[in-house]
């Protein structure tokens, strides 16, 4: 038997609208109870004085690259990289080679997930098969096998009646579609924003139309199909409008925002570092804010940081040959704790967006402190600042964006299932 | 500038670029000489590394660093390594382990040339990056432009052509702003990149407008088997909007001279007797093209104050 008590923190929970001051006990595995001046008896005493006492945060969109890749990434430095950014509960895209479009790679990544990592491992399936945009998946035997969504992420679904059926057949399942939203034949060869700044740099420009007019085109096909939509990392003004008047209409549509897109603009581009290129590219410094506040109101349900590892030589060429994306489990808690710091968002509602609202949107069961819940918990600092090395991180790629650079808000601890699976400056603890 | 990159002209100030133009200007004398050689640059070594063959442009480098006694190494997709999957910053690091004094970059990648700079020790000279920045051409279009005009306020430079393609277009909106002249841009809609007012320049649709009351036009080349059908309905169609003949030019002010950064599609963006005769000055910017190149390999790879012969 174990108990954990975490003592004195400031505990949020938005599944109960909870934000005081506590103690939280945790008993084998679940938690046991949530007040003041708790009994320390039996008991593994950590002091969270000063820190936030939150459910473990939850990323809807990330890539662990295992199978296929795991020069890049596999599921165990993926689930430490989760861990020591505060996630418990990561949901990972399809494109691992082979494709997860079978039941079997489905069954596989979670039986190496359930041996390798200490965070908790979601796999979202393919849509269609071999992420071709023609054949859709067993949607049925893949969920039965664990997947939580389906998804061809960034190889987009361009043919609408492709999609339309998709969406369709998904009721059956009542699994979220998640979508990479973006007309590739308008974005042709473009590497970022289009506008001034790619018009100074030089650089083939994707513009904001090729991302609004597949989440118009998307919105319209859950309207017209009942299905549960998903809009994968949300970059610009325009799409924040479209989602709105969706949610208005009452559709069950849903968004996400990366990190990347909340905090930085086309201007990162400058210096031509890779590790500032992704898809939706980096937009401009007005969209950025909209999405803040989109965020903030909850237009945007939830912060999922797209985490896509890429090794050091493939980003280190051309701009125009780097494959896109950057990681972003580590930092994800300090990049967006800035909106909190800045007056943006209570504290309550950021738990909210990083924990609760996406566990509720994959119906994975986390993002409660509730009594009974699965003991997921992660203690924060929103105020400390530390130094992110990416060359000393969990992950096994580094293309960050805010490597050597200090940045403020911390995972000071995180448990899994009752148990501490790390602690700030003792790394990852595997048990 | 010993030592220092040239990446691009958005980073330089008029007083670089003025310095540069008349270092230029001194070396044009040399090219006048009977034996077209100083020993300068004697012991020093260039390295021309062109990912994007070119040959003007590099054997306007290979001429400048030979008139300077340098020693001019080619290094280009052809004859090396380059051709076959070796990664970009490793070419690079493997020739600056043979301490150039200069590398010369040449890449159809925006933004190359700067990488490469931050990689290496030895100074970097970008000659042409995707559609980001040509500096040296920038710089040999001004040089030419003063010996024509001996002025840069008040002048008029209108550039006509695919604007969004074009590394040429932007180095000479940067220059020719610093310098005091105005600069117009004309094209095709398709061909005018989002948000170039920025750069401090006019734009416009109508040949005619812009032409009008210009001092210097200079055309554009034009990827004529990229773009055709893409970027502007035929060749016929824009040689008849957009190219320039002596017709059109008198739209232009009267003693306006023209210019192009070659090679030019004879008939498309300039007709054929303008492309050789007055008042273009094509040949002369070519000529400009090893002075200026000449100066910048001077002002960049020469010897220290106090380094030992």
């Amino acid at each position: 038997m174990s108990r954990v008590l975490i003592r004195g923190g400031r505990i949020l929970d938005p599944s109960i609208e909870f934000d005081g001051e506590g103690d939280l006990l945790l008993e084998d595995g679940a938690i046991a109870a949530l007040g003041a001046d708790l009994p320390a008896d039996e008991c593994e005493v950590v002091e969270a004085g000063g820190l936030w006492v939150a459910p473990g945060l939850v990323d809807l969109h990330t890539h662990l690259r295992e199978p296929g890749q795991e020069y890049k990434e596999d599921l165990a430095s993926g689930g430490r990289a989760a861990v020591a950014g505060g996630f418990t509960s990561v949901a990972c895209m399809a494109n691992t080679e082979p494709t997860n479009d079978d039941p079997s790679v489905t069954k596989y990544i979670l039986e190496r997930a359930a041996e390798d990592s200490p965070a908790r491992v979601y796999p979202v399936a393919a849509a269609t098969r071999r992420l071709e945009g023609r054949v859709m998946t067993e949607m049925a035997a893949l969920r039965d096998a664990g997947a939580v969504a389906f998804s061809d992420d960034g190889h987009v679904i361009m043919d609408a009646s492709v999609m339309r059926r998709v969406l369709e057949y998904s009721t059956l399942v009542d699994a979220p579609i998640v979508v990479h939203a973006e007309d590739t034949g308008l974005r042709g060869e473009g590497v970022m924003n289009e506008g001034v700044v790619s018009t100074r740099l030089g650089l083939p420009g994707n513009p904001i139309a090729s991302e609004e007019i597949h989440v118009a085109r998307d919105i319209r096909l859950a309207r017209l199909t009942g299905a549960r939509l998903h809009i994968a990392h949300v970059s610009s003004a325009g799409s924040v409008d479209l989602i709105r008047q969706a949610k208005e209409s009452g559709l069950s549509v849903t968004a996400e925002v990366t990190p990347h897109h909340l905090a930085l603009t086309d201007e990162s581009i400058t210096g031509f570092d890779t590790n500032n290129k992704v898809a939706p590219p980096l937009r401009t410094r007005r969209d950025a804010q909209v999405l803040r506040e989109a965020l903030a109101h909850g237009v945007l349900d939830c912060v999922a940081t797209d985490h896509a590892p890429h090794a050091e030589h493939e980003k280190d060429v051309e701009f125009t040959a780097a494959p896109f994306g950057v990681t972003g489990l580590e930092t994800a808690f300090s990049i967006v704790s800035d909106l909190y710091r800045a007056g943006e968002i209570s504290a309550l509602e950021l738990i909210r967006r990083l924990s609760t609202a996406p566990a509720r949107i994959f119906g994975i069961s986390a993002g409660t402190l509730s009594v009974g819940a699965q003991a997921d918990v992660v203690l924060l600092d929103p105020k400390k600042e530390w130094k992110y090395d990416a060359s000393e991180g969990f992950s096994k790629s580094r293309n960050s964006p805010w490597s050597g650079q200090n940045i403020t808000g911390r995972v000071e601890a995180t448990f899994v299932n009752g148990r501490l699976v790390f602690r700030a400056g003792r790394g990852v603890v595997m048990q | 500038m010993i030592g220092e990159d040239l990446l691009g002209i958005a980073p330089l100030d008029r007083a670089r670029i003025e310095l540069i133009l008349e270092t230029a200007e001194r070396m044009q004398e040399i090219a006048s000489r009977d034996v077209k050689k100083v020993p300068t640059l004697r012991g020093r070594t260039v390295v021309n590394l062109f990912f994007e063959p070119s040959t003007r442009t590099q054997t306007s480098f290979e001429i400048a660093g030979k008139r300077l006694a340098a020693d001019v190494v080619n290094f280009s997709s052809g004859s090396s390594s380059l051709s076959k999957a070796e990664s970009l910053l490793d070419t690079a690091k493997t020739l600056d382990a043979m301490d150039p004094d200069a590398v010369i970059v040449r890449h159809r990648v925006a933004g190359v040339p700067q990488r490469i700079a931050d990689a290496l020790q030895a100074p970097v000279i970008n000659a042409g990056d995707g559609a980001h920045e040509h500096p040296t051409q920038a710089l040999l279009d001004m040089l030419t432009v003063y010996q024509e005009k001996s002025r840069f306020e008040g002048l008029t430079v209108t550039i006509v052509g695919d604007i969004a393609h074009s590394r040429v277009a932007r180095s000479n909106i940067y220059g020719f702003t610093k310098l005091g002249a105005e600069v117009r841009v004309a094209g095709p809609p398709t061909m005018l990149p989002p948000g170039i007012e920025d750069l401090g320049v006019k734009t416009y649709t109508s040949l005619r407008e812009a032409l009008d009351g210009a001092d210097v036009v200079m055309a554009l080349r034009i990827q004529l088997e990229r773009l055709t059908g893409a970027y502007f309905p035929s060749v016929r169609e824009y040689s008849a909007t957009f190219g320039i003949d002596r017709a059109k030019l008198r739209f232009a002010k009267s003693d306006a001279i023209v210019m192009h950064p070659g090679p030019v599609n004879r008939g498309v963006e300039l007709s054929n007797e303008l492309t050789d005769d007055r008042p273009s000055v094509i040949l002369d910017q070519v000529r400009n093209g090893v002075a200026l190149r000449m100066a910048l390999l001077y002002l960049i790879a020469g010897r220290r104050v106090g380094e030992g012969v």
